[in-house]
């Protein structure tokens, strides 16, 4: 059976058309949600996807998570469904309290958008179960705020953890031990600032992102 | 009662502060050379109505904890002035 994604959809999102075509292609039955649904209408997993929810106002992701289809994504999440935030997906699941840590802005304070070689640090994620632990894949990044902070304590347990999904291997923008991408204690909510979806089809020059969303579709590799 | 609220936000120190970083860096181009610890923050305020002073400060504290500031990057100070009745 095909798995069912809820794709979030905020005033300012603008990254869910692509995750949605990515996710057909590869088999799966992506729908949008609206930020005001209050339930996630039986999806096995939810993508957050990239954008400017609540045009980033006051800091990107705060406002995004009093929507009240948030209230529903934390209850997913505890129940150990699949959790997936691109980009600003990512700072909104920080914001959320999903995932740990939070996105600053770039060192160099540049907005970046270029592709930059990402390494598979972890199996144990819903990301990354078909991916090999090593890999080093080329994925666009996209973003202004995506340096990963978080305390000393914090950085221990992920590491001591397997939770670091993923890792520049050239950082780009600052982040904290190079950090792109990070996984919840159960590895079933992930949050990573490269667009695979944007690296899913050999027209947009690399096809290394679809390892990670065949992850995702296949629910039963849910750690 | 009516307060003003003043809530300054500012990085935890430790913190990578980039904009600060580099405004320090601009402002000796300019001829400031003896400019040292550059930090860029935001201000917000805000008016509220509260029964007392020690009221107002509770529902600003809560505002920073809930939305205003994100504790894991920042840090924030309060200053709250009793604003006069209007007549």
């Amino acid at each position: 059976m095909s798995t069912r994604v809820a794709v979030l959809v905020f005033p300012g999102t603008n990254c869910e058309l692509d995750v949605v075509v990515a996710l057909e292609a590869l088999g799966g039955t992506p729908e949008l949600v609206f930020h005001t649904a209050r339930d996630l209408r039986g999806a096995d997993a939810v993508v957050v996807p990239g954008g400017f929810a609540h045009g980033d106002y006051l800091r990107t992701g705060a406002l995004a998570r009093f929507s009240p289809v948030m209230a529903a994504v934390a209850d997913h999440a505890a129940a150990g469904g699949p959790v997936v935030g691109i980009c600003n997906g990512f700072q909104i699941l920080t914001e959320a309290g999903l995932l740990p840590g939070a996105l600053q802005k770039n060192a160099g304070l540049k907005f970046l958008c270029r592709t930059v070689a990402c390494r598979v640090e972890t199996r144990r994620s819903v990301l990354t179960g078909h991916a090999e632990p090593g890999a080093v894949l080329q994925l666009p990044i996209n973003h202004f705020e995506g340096a990963y902070r978080c305390d000393e304590a914090t950085l221990a347990e992920l590491r001591a953890d397997d939770r670091v999904v993923l890792r520049y291997v050239e950082n780009p923008n600052g982040s904290l031990d190079g950090i792109a991408g990070v996984a919840n204690e159960g590895g079933n909510v992930v949050g990573l600032m490269p667009h695979p979806e944007r690296a899913s089809d050999a027209l947009l020059g690399s096809t290394d992102g679809v390892v990670l969303l065949e992850s995702l579709l296949d629910v039963r590799a849910r750690v | 009662m009516r307060y003003e609220a003043r809530i300054e936000v500012t990085h935890l120190p430790g913190v990578l502060d980039p904009q600060g970083a580099t405004v320090e860096r601009a402002l000796p181009a300019l001829g400031y050379e003896h400019v040292r610890d550059v930090r860029i923050g935001k201000c917000i305020r805000l008016e509220l109505d509260a029964p007392d002073r020690s009221a107002a400060r509770a529902a600003v504290e809560s505002m920073c904890e809930r939305l205003l500031v994100n504790p894991v990057i920042e840090a924030y100070e309060i200053e709250l002035t009793e604003l006069a009745p209007v007549s």
